[in-house]
């Protein structure tokens, strides 16, 4: 089994960006085709994503994104998807490990902000760590504290921690998930549109907090809006009808892309 | 506004007034025979409702006083017992229904869940006499409690069902997205966002199982001792209505209607507990 790992990680990159280091690559994504019953909504998608950096996906809707994003941690499999080809955490190889454990090390922040609505802000930090069996109050007080600063909400709700998380704004129930996530100490957060639902100022603030993440962790971003992306991502791919059109550095994908569908879809002339 | 506009809007006035004028009256009908539960319960049955009818026997014929103290607690003993059953089984099948119930056997399921909450409940109590009382050889209380669980379980299953239902995908999403195992996604968040509705659901359960008689004349029987045996026949407010009201005597008749009144009190009183306990613990 060694043996087939390494030769997978040693296929040549087959991403079309030439600035990427093979080495300090955190997710390495092969030939990945996804499906819904016999609708192909991926098709044949390679490519790496560096340790703590942010990757943002762009691209009209139904392009694939989201399952792209969702297949990482497995959670396609929740919505009835399946995949082929190969997805690859610190060289691991994600279908062979427990999607439980795997979720612990790959979190997710949905689109629409969802805190658990029969949970106190502080249960809701901790909600992953106290249903996993931890106890420790001291412990969990601190983490609480610390996700809770990590995520940017500390100073807004120190004072309510035994309110309910779903009586905050919507700006506020998005960080309280994020520093749900981070609670349980992943190594990557994907970001499902994450400021979708939100107003330009609760955006930036994900926006801010997300360029602050990523000095821990490795960031994959869904989004529909350009600007967010050019700001907040080191790497931007685009995906157009389920396949990745152009992966490169932000800079360059938003002065000058190599193909021109990206272009004309990142100036706004069609998608 | 020409001629023919003016009837037409006329017209449409006039239905407007006559159908509100039927669908209040309707409403008001609705709530006719609640209002005329209560007047005759609470005039008729206040005679005899006092603090010997909670703490005493019930008396022989002829001799005044006496209380229904036996079938208080047997009517609370006997859905006890049925609870005690129907509810874990209920709720669980109804986690399970829509949990894993997306298959053949799932809607096999659900269609008899169904049709056994149509089963009339006199058929139940002739089920739980063959089941519990010929092999016990003699009516009991625990036969008069399966009997009650029959009875809940459909309801039970069908709400919890339906309120897990309800519950938005994006929690479940986010307990297994924070990389909790689904079974306890289910019950730790899934069911505790339902809790409230699956109480509701418990409720009328319990509350229709009070109320039964049919299937407790052929299973608890009926008892005028006290006795908290549940291998025994037990006395229930439902069968003493039934049998003090249709005895030729004025006391006893009396006496059903003072029955009558209690169990409803029990019933709200059940219903406040489950308020108090399922409160939420923040305002919304």
């Amino acid at each position: 089994m060694d043996m087939k790992l390494n030769e997978q990680i040693d296929i040549p990159i087959a991403v079309e960006d030439k600035t990427q280091h093979q080495e300090n690559s955190k997710i390495s994504v092969r030939d990945l085709s996804a499906y819904f019953g016999k609708i192909k909504v991926l098709k044949n998608i390679s490519l790496d994503v560096p340790e703590k950096k942010v990757v943002a996906i762009i691209g009209p809707s139904g392009c694939g994104k989201s399952t792209f994003l969702r297949s990482i941690n497995r959670m396609h499999e929740v919505v009835g998807g399946t995949i082929t080809g190969s997805i690859l955490l610190d060289g691991e190889d994600i279908m062979k490990a427990d999607p439980v454990y795997l979720r612990r090390k790959v979190g997710m922040v949905f689109q629409k902000p969802n805190p658990f609505p029969t949970m106190s802000i502080f249960n809701n930090v901790v909600a992953g760590l106290k249903m996993n069996g931890f106890r420790s109050k001291k412990i969990l007080k601190q983490i609480v504290e610390k996700s809770l600063k990590q995520a940017a909400l500390w100073d807004e709700v120190k004072d309510n921690l035994n309110d309910s998380g779903a009586n905050i704004s919507g700006g506020q129930q998005q960080r309280l998930c994020i520093a749900r996530t981070i609670a349980i100490n992943p190594e990557v957060i994907l970001m499902d549109e994450p400021a979708s639902a939100l107003d330009p100022i609760s955006t930036a603030k994900i926006e801010e907090l997300i360029f602050e993440l990523k000095k821990d962790f490795t960031i994959v971003i869904v989004t529909h809006n350009m600007q967010q992306a050019a700001r907040v991502s080191d790497y931007t791919a685009f995906f157009y009808m389920g396949e990745l059109v152009e992966y490169s550095n932000t800079k360059k994908m938003f002065t000058s892309p190599d193909k021109k569908q990206t272009e004309d879809y990142i100036t706004g002339r069609f998608g | 506004m020409n001629k023919n506009n003016k009837f037409t809007f006329y017209r449409r006035k006039t239905t407007n007034v006559v159908m509100l004028s039927l669908s209040f009256i309707s409403a008001v009908v609705t709530i006719i025979p609640l209002i005329m539960i209560f007047y005759y319960t609470i005039s008729k049955g206040m005679s005899y409702l006092n603090l010997n009818f909670f703490t005493k026997l019930p008396t022989p014929v002829g001799t005044p006083g006496g209380g229904m103290v036996n079938a208080i607690f047997g009517t609370l003993i006997l859905i006890g017992i049925g609870g005690g059953i129907g509810i874990p089984v209920g709720i669980m099948a109804g986690t399970y229904l829509s949990e894993f119930g997306k298959n053949k056997f799932g809607s096999t399921v659900r269609f008899l869940t169904d049709v056994l909450s149509g089963i009339p409940s006199i058929v139940v109590g002739v089920v739980a006499y063959t089941l519990v009382v010929i092999p016990m050889k003699h009516f009991s209380a625990l036969a008069g409690g399966v009997a009650l669980a029959i009875l809940m379980i459909p309801t039970i299953t069908r709400t919890t069902e339906e309120m897990i239902k309800l519950v938005p995908h994006s929690y479940r999403e986010a307990g297994l997205a924070l990389g909790i195992p689904k079974w306890k996604t289910s019950i730790l968040i899934v069911l505790k966002t339902a809790w409230k509705g699956i109480a509701t659901g418990v409720l009328l359960g319990l509350a229709r199982a009070a109320g039964e008689t049919a299937p407790l004349l052929f299973t608890a029987l009926g008892n005028r001792f006290w006795s908290t045996n549940v291998f025994q026949p037990i006395a229930s407010l439902t069968v003493y209505i039934y049998e003090y009201s249709a005895a030729p005597y004025k006391d006893w008749n009396d006496q059903a209607w003072t029955a009558a009144l209690v169990l409803i009190l029990l019933i709200s009183l059940l219903s406040l507990i489950f308020r108090i306990i399922t409160r939420s613990k923040y305002k919304s």
